[in-house]
């Protein structure tokens, strides 16, 4: 064995041990790099009432309800992970991106079993990237509800041009 | 010794051909301007396109034209680190000079790039989340990758026999790959309040065509941008060591005669 050779053995074993010593590190501390937690771990096993939590989840449609007291605007919405739901309560401003079916991150303290009081709301948008024509017309085929979760297939629309779009919007016969 | 040579060996000798500085600065002239202009005209194109002529998003309006500097400096940013990365290998297991020119070189160009990234996403995050900043996996991996590259600059640097500085850094730069597939993964392997990747080996892209053509556009003239930097400013080090030895010589002659 050359001294290249021995040098380029002892090089790759270092970086296997350093992968495997950083991935056993990640993987123990899984639980605590986890941005947010869902709406059934906490309903599952309720943090305590002084721990600041964030919690992540699907604005459920239908469920937001806006009121104002003077100024400040208070909001109350359903966030959801499919299996178990909470309700959120926030007063303050909402980012422009919130909107029903949309995902948020709530941060603030839960109060068992299913309330949350938020300090501060975060959208989180999804990886997909569309015009908003296709969005429309998307719609408007029935194809796509935004308040009920993330679009069709990525197939099926993200070759449809912006004018494809307007065509098929046009020709739709309105329905809402 | 084997008869037969070995891999590394072989390798070794494919990898110094250019170790010869007359054959990489030859090879350099020439590759020059097949970086340049293709970037230049390629990013221009791409981020016009992008800026000014691509659809706005159907919910994120025209803050998702950031998008076309952010992305294409994400990629850059774990890029250039994987390069670092490469010249390290080649510097531990070849001794190969070329490779540590480069390392130096490399190194702010990736920081920049990094922190034109960081700056991006910062500027829509505000926007779009509603926070300038989140301590999640994908944010705090790359920030972990700025301060890589910084240490990187300053390491190889800091040595007053240069040899022992390529020697740390190529060590480091291969200890902080690790942070690659951390950053890349990030977004599956955890929840985070960054987005999954749009743009997947396996699936079908979730970003409309009108979007992605200057999105490939602009990736491509910044990356192209980013080797005609670190090539040119690779060029102008081999230069400047060669004039620094035929400055020093004639002097250690005159002193010793």
């Amino acid at each position: 064995m050359t001294r290249k050779t021995r040098r380029l053995w002892l090089v790759i074993a270092c970086v296997a041990c350093l992968g495997t010593a950083a991935g056993l590190i990640l993987r123990a501390f899984s639980s605590d790099i986890v941005f947010f937690v869902t709406p059934s771990q906490v309903v599952a096993a309720p943090p305590p009432k002084d721990r600041t939590v964030k919690l992540g989840g699907m604005v459920v449609a239908g469920s937001v309800k806006r009121e104002k007291r003077g100024e400040t605007p208070i909001s109350t919405f359903d966030v959801t992970d499919g299996q178990a739901s909470v309700t959120v309560h926030y007063e303050g401003i909402l980012p422009d991106l919130f909107r029903e079916g949309q995902s948020v991150v709530a941060i603030g303290t839960a109060t068992p079993p299913h309330d949350f009081a938020a300090a501060e709301v975060l959208a989180k948008h999804d990886e997909t990237y569309m015009p908003k024509e296709v969005a429309e017309a998307l719609k408007k085929a029935g194809k796509w509800d935004p308040r009920f979760g993330p679009p069709p297939s990525a197939t099926s629309w993200n070759q449809m041009t912006v004018q494809d779009a307007r065509k098929d919007i046009s020709a739709a016969p309105a329905t809402n | 010794m084997n008869a037969t040579p070995t891999f590394t060996a072989r390798a070794g000798g494919f990898f110094h051909r250019y170790a010869n500085p007359g054959r990489f600065l030859k090879l350099g002239a020439r590759l020059q301007p097949w970086l340049t202009w293709p970037a230049v005209v390629l990013t221009l194109v791409g981020l016009g396109w992008g800026l000014f002529f691509s659809p706005a998003d159907w919910q994120q309006g025209d803050s998702v034209r950031i998008m076309y500097i952010h992305v294409p400096a994400a990629m850059l940013a774990s890029g250039g680190y994987a390069g670092l990365a490469l010249c390290g290998v080649l510097s531990l297991v070849w001794r190969h000079p070329l490779a540590d020119l480069a390392a130096v070189e490399i190194g702010p160009v990736g920081a920049c790039i990094t922190a034109l990234c960081l700056a991006t996403g910062s500027l829509w995050g505000k926007p779009m989340w509603g926070t300038w900043w989140v301590w999640d996996a994908r944010l705090t991996s790359v920030l972990v990758l700025f301060f890589l590259y910084l240490g990187h600059i300053a390491l190889i640097r800091a040595f007053d026999d240069p040899q022992r500085g390529y020697r740390a850094a190529a060590i480091l730069a291969l200890a902080g790959a690790v942070d690659l597939p951390i950053i890349k993964f990030s977004v599956q392997w955890w929840n985070t309040l960054h987005q999954p990747d749009s743009i997947t080996l396996t699936g079908a892209p979730t970003m409309s065509s009108s979007m992605l053509w200057p999105l490939g556009l602009s990736t491509l003239g910044i990356s192209l941008g980013f080797a005609a930097i670190v090539v040119a400013r690779t060029r102008a080090a081999v230069m400047e060591s060669r004039i620094r030895a035929l400055l020093s010589s004639p002097r250690r002659k005159g002193g010793a005669a």
